[in-house]
């Protein structure tokens, strides 16, 4: 198993709760001082150098609009981070492209980093959670259909050498397709892509990306990693080696079970400030229609309710936070691995809110000399 | 296609519309707004009594499936266009609400050849304030009752309680939300190029609009609407909010009826 260090680059220092009503989307910016971001900023790119120097892999995403991730361009970091590492990979998970304008753009700017880290590059690719939809001004509906027509563009941008192609989709319309730099990695750099539900992850198992699940616990993620594995049987095509599959939690490695816990609540801060109202949680069209119906009569899918009202305890229970002492962090990791039919990547969001520099570092440090190696070995 | 009383299916150019079809005689189209069609709505009797109601879901709405060709207004008018022809439909009277009278606006620009008269009922589609005015409050970013407050004088009328509702009717109201946002999200309720086309126009034009219009003013949206029509009315209509056919249906209907008989075919 690969394990990848992942930060949002929070801006925590907010007003209470009780001030604001969203701390997406419309939380004004008078909040931020740009100053203590610039700090924030230099601190957060000390501590992907330092998850490279330990071993680690490493994880950049993209949000916009929110204090909760001040990274609203994952190709700048990962840029900068492409100059100032050496070994490890540089995983962007992912450019929301069902959101994004310019798909070409994108295949410009990933062929970039790709080059700049020469050949380092695993680019993902996300629909984008709701509140972007906002952000993005794009339309929530229909919005499988674009994500699709914007990656087949992306891809034939990156593997297209012969001088211009043409493109008049259904969305994106360019007649002159020719990017420069063209990536480093043959043919392209690895494509991941995010799912929530099954019934994107078939589509992701034809097409034998890497797939990852964020927080969904045991049975969301069984049912993704399934639907792919299960989409792949049904088409006859090879069986998925573990390194197809990836999952993320919020994990803290302490030398005891209490500093463990006590770190993996200050990360908990990313779930208990995630105060958005319905209107950013269910643009019309984003999510399923009957799941709108059950919402509608009040019933909450049993994940989102551990993220209403965030305790360690359920969270641990349900497997989107891995806490304790080294021991405990292996079992609780390898009781979803075992779940879910194991899985080679482990994305471990290590930094949130009021965790400092050298607590982070110690967790991550502890994950390295502790657990990695174990985990290490199921590869 | 010739009239009845139910609810019905029609396909037009292969997208499947639900169809309420009330009454006989002279064809009035019904174009509902983005709170959908209630078949149950009193007005419907009420306009039947004068013609030959057809309404249709839009494809999104109600329980009309989605069309994948369909994601635009102007695929709409289109699509209403084509229904009339098919139909064989002529000297119909186009009404529409709301989104529905953004559509019926587009209809009317680019054809008046089957239509006897427009009635736009607070309808939406143009730009008329400056880019960084809103004229149009934006459902999507404000709580659910907070677009009711604007939407109707009296919002406690329009509230649901879904626990009184079948998974059916929840199921239409989802897909009414969906497919607004599907035809209304960008640019937001309107078409930048309406306003300018509106002079093409050349038939008899009612505009009715609540007087308690919190959500788009008759002095103000409704007037820029008037001015862009030749020789367009625009009327009011008191205790009322942005679907006056709601909260009004009488006196909706008594101006529809007098409009209807001040141009007799």
């Amino acid at each position: 198993m690969r394990a990848w260090f992942f930060s949002e680059n929070a801006y925590h220092l907010l007003p209470d709760k009780s001030e604001y009503d969203s701390i997406r989307v419309k939380l004004p910016n008078r909040y931020y001082d740009p100053k203590i971001g610039a700090d924030l900023y230099h601190r957060f790119m000390d501590e992907w150098q330092i998850a490279e120097d330990l071993g680690l892999e490493i994880m950049v995403n993209e949000h916009h609009q929110t204090a909760t991730n001040l990274n609203p361009s994952a190709a700048v970091v990962m840029g900068a981070l492409a100059r100032d590492t050496r070994k490890a990979r540089l995983l962007i998970l992912g450019n929301p492209i069902a959101n994004r304008r310019e798909p070409v753009r994108v295949a410009e700017e990933m062929a970039m980093v790709d080059v700049y880290s020469r050949g380092r590059l695993e680019c993902g690719f996300v629909r984008g959670v709701p509140y972007e939809i906002s952000a993005g001004n794009h339309r929530p509906t229909r919005m499988q259909e674009r994500f699709w027509e914007a990656h087949d563009l992306i891809v034939k941008a990156w593997t297209s050498h012969d001088g211009p192609f043409n493109w008049e989709g259904k969305y994106f319309h360019h007649r002159q397709v020719n990017i420069w730099p063209r990536p480093y990695q043959e043919p392209h750099p690895p494509i991941w892509i995010t799912a929530l539900s099954p019934s994107n992850a078939g589509d992701v198992g034809e097409r034998g990306y890497v797939v990852a699940c964020f927080l969904t616990g045991f049975e969301g993620t069984q049912a993704v990693f399934g639907a792919y594995r299960a989409r792949r049987a049904e088409l006859k095509l090879s069986t998925p080696p573990l390194d197809r599959f990836a999952y993320a939690a919020l994990v803290y490695v302490g030398e005891t079970d209490e500093e463990g816990y006590a770190g993996a609540k200050k990360l908990m801060w990313y779930l208990e400030s995630n105060k958005v109202p319905p209107q950013f949680t269910s643009p019309p069209g984003y999510h399923p229609t009957a799941s709108t119906v059950n919402t509608m009569k009040g019933a909450v899918p049993g994940i989102f309710k551990m993220f209403q009202n965030p305790a360690l305890g359920p969270l641990m229970e349900n497997g989107l936070v891995f806490a304790g002492n080294p021991d405990s962090v292996y079992r609780q990791i390898m009781r979803m691995y075992d779940h879910v039919g194991g899985f080679g990547h482990l994305l471990i969001m290590g930094q949130a809110g009021f965790l400092d520099h050298d607590e982070t570092v110690k967790g991550m440090q502890m994950f390295v000399r502790e657990v990695y190696p174990r985990l290490k070995e199921l590869s | 296609m010739a009239s009845t009383t139910n609810q019905a299916w029609l396909t037009v150019n292969t997208v499947r519309l639900e169809v309420l079809g009330r009454g006989q005689g002279r064809p009035i189209i019904w174009l509902h707004g983005e709170e959908g069609l209630d078949p149950s709505a009193p007005f419907i009797e009420m306009l039947a009594a004068h013609g030959q109601v057809l309404a249709p879901s839009h494809p999104g709405f109600g329980h009309s499936p989605d069309a994948s060709s369909v994601d635009t207004v102007d695929d709409l008018a289109y699509l209403y266009l084509d229904l009339l022809a098919e139909g064989n439909l002529r000297n119909s009277v186009v009404i529409g609400s709301s989104l529905g009278g953004w559509i019926a606006a587009e209809m009317a620009v680019k054809s008046t050849e089957r239509l006897g008269g427009l009635v736009l009922v607070a309808p939406l589609g143009i730009k008329i304030g400056d880019r960084e005015t809103r004229d149009i409050p934006d459902i999507f970013a404000l709580p659910p009752t907070e677009v009711l407050k604007l939407q109707y004088r009296d919002p406690e009328r329009a509230a649901i309680d879904p626990s009184k509702l079948s998974d059916d009717q929840l199921t239409v109201i989802a897909r009414n939300r969906e497919a607004t946002a599907l035809y209304a999200w960008e640019p937001y309720f309107h078409n930048p190029k309406l306003r300018q086309r509106l002079h093409r126009i050349k038939v008899p034009t009612l505009l009715l609009w609540g007087l308690d219009d919190r959500f788009v003013s008759a002095a103000n949206y409704g007037a820029a609407y008037r001015d862009a029509i030749p020789g367009a009315r625009l009327e009011t209509i008191d205790r009322a909010g942005h679907f006056p056919h709601l909260e009004q249906p009488e006196a909706l209907v008594g101006r529809v009826q007098a409009f209807l008989g001040d141009r007799r075919p």
